[in-house]
């Protein structure tokens, strides 16, 4: 029987800022050399947050060279839009970034209505905003509950996902489904907030930060989790605007750029938050943004029940907002409007706008062109995933493949967004 | 800083780049010249504080308006308290060229994000250089333009299809591509 000899296993330094590597910056090739192998990660691998595709070439255990492709679920939203009317567009944008799906729609709605200029009464605002940092938290407890599982920390997830469902049981008290709820619409919102709700929210609230509390005990300081994640995937700020990192994968290294804050847009201008900044750049600080985010949305969901102004949640410009049930039996005109809004749709005016929101993951922008048609001449996502996962391979080179895949799970990329 | 500084202090910084320039609904929107995109480009994120690429965006303008009639309104929407302004046909400006790519900058730091738009038109067959050496990420912006509208970015580093499987035929976003009816992957598979 003889023995193998291992060789050593490579000493890899601690918190070395990626650097951009030449060519092509979203690829490093592997130095040529012998004894390489090149190992294919997907598209179906459970730690690649669905279906991503990594092509690795090692050295032993250490990855040198990656590439990673993606489109597995491109499912054509974009050209889907352009054959529908704008109204029949809004149940499409949550499906693309399933997890943060209220992000979505307000994106493509509030792109939609700049363009028509449609007003929207404040306490629709109030109530999207509301929403919209609910849906924060949803996108925050799911990237803190898969991230932990790859880690092998199962407990974790069951957790995580306890106060998910808690927010979706809200989502569902509201808009009578539990995502993809079609629930912001142009002018506004659906409906007003349905009775109870107040109570619900404030009990879930109250509740809230001891979570977070308690996710902050059983990892932040936990000697596992940090040393699987200190100094991982570490992207200085400088390389980081480069390469187009936004949200908390920006502000882990030390950029306050939140366009909450820089472009306040609903009523982020009214509400008093943090903007939560780290400043290794590793997914440890990245980590830490989206948990202590946590709490800063807590805090606007507060207010937001404190100071919602009363009032319509419906704009009633009737030329482009659907006429109250009851109406339909007694005007001639509102019966008119609700056939031509509902089988032709509403024309908005010719030109192109770019709209970005504060998604969970960072900058969610709609571009949008009109001919000045029914349809949308052409819509384009900037969807922050898509550009977040261009940064996986420099974050990943000359790390141990475990560490790939911690890199992969804190820039919380979701695929259906990246391909749409 | 208005459009139209803006505009001058690019075309002093680059002759001839800039060929026309307007206000834009959302951004102050610089139409350039494809020769001098990557001159335009370095300026702006040396001299300008735009390091940061929001978004690479490409436009088929084939067809663009054909299908519009009656459009009921003034040039900036509607002006509900006069009704007058109603029913009055409009066209649409016609394009300059088949296809628009359009690059989305904002300033990332301090002060505000002064988000500004490029914009360079194109005809079938020609090809813009790529921006990739400014802005990395414009990376897989570029090649997702590429594969989906057929835009070519010379110079690109990796230029392959992204989002399509690479033995896919056609750019799906462009307008005559067709919809519905045709023969797509795996019809024949059984």
């Amino acid at each position: 029987m003889s023995t193998v000899e291992r060789p050593p296993a490579p000493v890899l330094p601690l918190y070395e800022p990626a650097k951009i590597p030449g060519g092509a910056p979203s690829k490093v090739d592997p130095p040529p050399g012998a004894d390489l192998i090149t190992v294919n990660f997907g598209p179906n691998h459970p730690s690649t947050h669905g279906v991503l595709r990594l092509i690795v070439t090692l050295d032993g255990e250490v990855v040198v060279g990656l590439d990673a492709d993606i489109g597995y679920v491109h499912t054509g939203f974009e050209k889907n839009f352009e054959q529908k009317t704008y109204w029949k567009g809004i149940p499409y944008s949550p499906r693309m970034d399933y997890v943060a799906f209220f992000a979505n729609e307000l994106a493509y709605v509030g792109a939609v209505e700049k363009l028509i200029e449609i007003d929207v009464p404040p306490r629709a605002q109030w109530i999207r905003m509301l929403f919209a940092e609910l849906n924060r938290i949803h996108s925050h407890l799911i990237y803190l509950g898969t991230s932990a599982v790859e880690m092998g920390a199962l407990s974790v997830f069951f957790y995580c996902l306890r106060e998910r469902d808690s927010v979706l049981d809200l989502f569902e008290m509201a808009t009578g489904v539990r995502m993809h709820d079609r629930y912001p619409q142009f002018g506004g919102v659906a409906e007003d907030l349905p009775k109870g709700f107040y109570a619900e929210c404030r009990r879930f609230l109250a509740e809230m930060p001891k979570r977070i509390d308690e996710y902050l005990d059983l990892l932040a300081g936990n000697p596992v989790w940090k040393s699987r994640y200190q100094g991982i995937g570490t992207i200085d700020a400088e390389t980081a605007i480069a390469m187009g990192l936004s949200g908390p994968n920006l502000r882990g290294s030390g950029v306050p750029y939140d366009i909450r804050r820089a472009e306040p847009y609903l009523a982020y201008d009214q509400v008093q938050f943090d903007v939560i900044t780290r400043d290794k750049g590793d997914a440890y600080d990245r980590f830490m943004c989206r948990t202590l985010e946590m709490y800063e949305s807590v805090k606007i969901v507060e207010q937001c029940l404190d100071s919602m102004p009363s009032g319509p949640v419906m704009s009633d410009d009737r030329k482009y907002v659907l006429p109250p049930r009851h109406e339909l039996h007694t005007s001639m005109e509102s019966l008119i409007h609700h056939f031509k809004l509902v089988t032709e749709g509403f024309r908005a005016p010719p030109g192109q706008l770019y709209h970005p929101i504060e998604s969970p993951r960072g900058e969610f922008g709609c571009y949008l062109v009109s001919d000045g048609g029914t349809k949308p001449w052409r819509i384009h996502f900037r969807a922050p995933s898509f550009v977040s996962l261009q940064s996986t391979a420099m974050m990943s080179v000359n790390r141990y493949v475990g560490d790939m895949i911690v890199v992969v799970g804190s820039l919380d990329g979701v695929m259906g967004e990246a391909d749409r | 800083m208005t459009t139209d500084e803006l505009a001058a202090a690019v075309t002093k910084a680059v002759p001839e780049s800039v060929t026309a320039h307007e206000d834009g609904l959302d951004m102050p929107t610089l139409t350039v010249a494809a020769a001098k995109l990557v001159e335009v480009a370095t300026y702006l994120r040396d001299k300008q504080g735009k390091n940061f690429l929001s978004a690479v965006s490409a436009v088929d303008y084939l067809g663009y308006g054909d299908d519009v009639a009656g459009y009921f309104g003034t040039e900036r929407g509607r002006d509900v308290n006069s009704p007058g302004s109603w029913g009055s046909p409009m066209t649409v400006a016609a394009p300059a060229k088949r296809f628009a790519v359009r690059y989305h900058l904002a300033h990332v730091g301090d002060g505000p994000t002064d988000r500004v738009r490029l914009q360079v038109w194109l005809d079938d067959g020609e090809e813009v250089p790529t921006v990739v050496g400014v802005w990395p990420t414009a990376d897989w912006h570029e090649r997702e333009q590429y594969d989906l509208m057929g835009i070519v970015f010379t110079g690109h580093p990796n230029l392959k299809r992204l989002i399509m499987p690479t033995d896919w035929a056609g750019h799906p976003l462009r307008k005559d591509y067709p919809i519905g009816g045709e023969p797509v992957q795996f019809t024949d598979a059984v």
